[in-house]
């Protein structure tokens, strides 16, 4: 008899659940949010004393859903089940790990998507833009509710890497270890360049009537799926994208037209359908100007980081990857040598990688050995 | 333990902050935390190394010395160790000025190719190979092998004063012709005035 397939995921089936947040949360930009939900999917025990927490923040496309199967016939698990589990780098026999929806998105937390109260009708353009400051409050009071004074670690990739920083700065005394991942501390120019390509995809998509395409049961799939295809590209390494695709072409000869030949158009388009089948153009935008925003050293930027980042005291692994363009390891540098000129407990890894920014999501043997050996020291 | 992480424990001041270049495993930052309460980074280049620093709960920066200490800034440690790294570093003048512009004080030791067993294998006509120095010559890191009077002479040059010396063979201190003894050079100084 054959042996049983192993599951795709050992953490099995999850469940995610709502928070319901009546108390209104002021914003960054002046805009206040009357009241909002957060999805969240939890794994693992949390301990009698609460020191086992880890919160994970999720990057531009991310949700909730970070580890396990929603249903026994998922053909995906959750987007880093490779790294968190039983038994995995981030151990759930060890720690109670926490994923969560960010404000904006289009997974259960409110959003653009979401009803608005107030109007019975979708929020659409009417949805605030929330920022990395924001995200980072609701989530302080997500953990006050599941009674979580300080988390043992929060772990993020890119954009949640920048939620990683900024929990340290904002709550210094909530969080023991940052685990900040293929991120920066704030867009360079070119970097906002590209999410501003992106935007105006979607903007400029006529189904897109301002945001407010709920209202007229259409949605602006070719703007997203520009969108994502751009983004797509950035966040591969010009190495990974040669060595997969190459100049291969699906019929093995030019057609002399423009339809799909090569076949980084073909994976380019699918990745873009898939992603504009699946994800809110709004989530998309708020996204993208949440990454732009965020600038710790914004009010006083002739400091630079280093004061920005003078209140943070926990313990930090700040990891970059060689191909990543997109947050290349320059920009980790900056984070390194923000904690060093404060005399942080900071350790720096530069992984070798040709997967481009996308690598944080790979599970590369050495940079999952490192994360296992930092969780493993961390006390509970 | 490595003979050196002795000397170099009984030099610091206690709750010193130390850079380690080329800290490896990250062993004697551990025993500098341990045997004098001091604090500070590694600075390796290897994976393996990183790792075992991460294990070890070193603070541990992955970085080329030889692109210098660009992350570290003027003036924020007091001592700088490089050891038995010297002699396979490519820019050895420019690691030396690094390690003053950052640390009040520099630490290195190395292999004294002064040694009498590493002449007597030169005379006998092949690259010394010893505990202190245990490469082949077509297998090794060592780029800049070097001799105690070399090292002084550089130093001399640099405008670096030789604050203390520490000579040892095989674990011992050697204190009579010791360039010519000595297997293993540990050395303490700073910028002259």
């Amino acid at each position: 008899m054959p042996p049983a397939a192993p599951s795709i995921s050992s953490l099995g089936i999850v469940t995610p659940r709502t928070a319901h947040f009546a108390a209104p949360l002021n914003l960054k930009s002046g805009a206040v949010l009357p009241a909002y939900d957060l999805i969240y999917e939890t794994y693992g025990t949390l301990n009698a004393d609460k020191s086992n927490a880890v919160l994970i923040c999720h990057a531009l496309s991310g949700n909730h859903h970070v580890a396990g199967l929603h249903a026994a016939a998922d053909k995906n698990p959750g987007w880093w089940d490779n790294l968190i589990g039983p038994g995995k780098p981030v151990d759930t026999n060890r720690f109670f790990v926490i994923g969560v929806n960010n404000l904006g998105g289009c997974h259960g937390s409110t959003g653009p998507a979401s009803i608005n109260p107030a109007t019975g009708q979708a929020y659409g353009s009417g949805f605030p833009l929330v920022t990395v400051e924001d995200w980072v409050d609701s989530h302080a009071r997500l953990a006050d509710m599941l009674g979580i004074s300080c988390f043992a670690a929060i772990i993020g990739g890119s954009l949640g890497g920048m939620q990683v920083l900024q929990w340290s700065i904002a709550y210094p005394q909530r969080v023991r270890h940052c685990l900040a991942i293929a991120s920066a501390p704030k867009l360079t120019a070119q970097n906002i360049a590209f999410n501003d390509v992106a935007r105006q995809a979607i903007l400029s998509d006529p189904d897109f009537h301002g945001g407010n395409y709920y209202a007229h049961d259409t949605y602006p799939r070719r703007g997203l799926r520009l969108a994502r295809m751009l983004g797509h590209i950035t966040y591969l390494s010009d190495d990974v994208m040669g060595s997969k695709f190459g100049r291969i072409l699906r019929a093995g000869a030019f057609n002399y037209g423009y339809d799909v030949e090569f076949e980084i158009e073909s994976y380019l388009r699918y990745q873009g359908d898939k992603f504009a089948g699946s994800f809110d153009a709004n989530t998309y935008l708020l996204m993208t100007k949440a990454l732009d925003y965020f600038d710790p050293t914004q009010h006083r930027p002739e400091l630079g980081l280093s004061a920005a980042l003078k209140p943070a005291v926990a313990d930090f692994l700040v990891i970059s990857f060689t191909t990543d363009w997109r947050f290349a390891p320059e920009r980790s540098r900056e984070i390194v040598q923000a904690l060093l000129d404060n005399e942080r407990n900071v350790s720096y890894a530069e992984i070798a990688s040709n997967h481009g920014h996308d690598a944080f999501l790979m599970p590369d043997p050495h940079y999952h050995a490192l994360i296992r050996a930092y969780m493993e020291r961390i006390t509970v | 333990m490595r003979h050196d992480f002795q000397t170099i424990a009984d030099w610091i001041e206690p709750n010193a902050k130390v850079l380690d270049l080329g800290c490896g495993d990250g062993d004697l930052l551990k025993h500098l935390y341990e045997r004098r309460q001091a604090r500070g980074y590694g600075v390796e280049l290897d994976d393996r190394h990183v790792l075992a620093c991460v294990k070890n709960g070193i603070n541990v920066i992955q970085r080329d010395l030889e692109a210098g200490l660009a992350e570290f800034a003027s003036a924020t440690f007091d001592y700088v160790v490089l050891s038995q790294t010297l002699q396979a570093v490519h820019h050895t003048e420019a690691i030396l000025r690094e390690m003053l512009r950052v640390g009040r004080e520099g630490i290195v030791t190395f292999p004294n190719f002064g040694y009498w067993k590493n002449r007597w294998q030169v005379l006998r006509g092949n690259m010394p190979v010893s505990a202190d120095i245990p490469f082949q010559w077509y297998d090794t890191p060592n780029v800049h092998l070097c001799t105690m009077h070399d090292f002084e002479a550089l130093c001399a040059k640099l405008n670096i004063v030789i604050r203390e010396r520490i000579v040892m063979t095989a674990g011992k201190r050697i204190h009579f012709l010791q360039n010519l003894t000595g297997s293993l050079a540990v050395y303490r100084f700073g910028l002259a005035a």
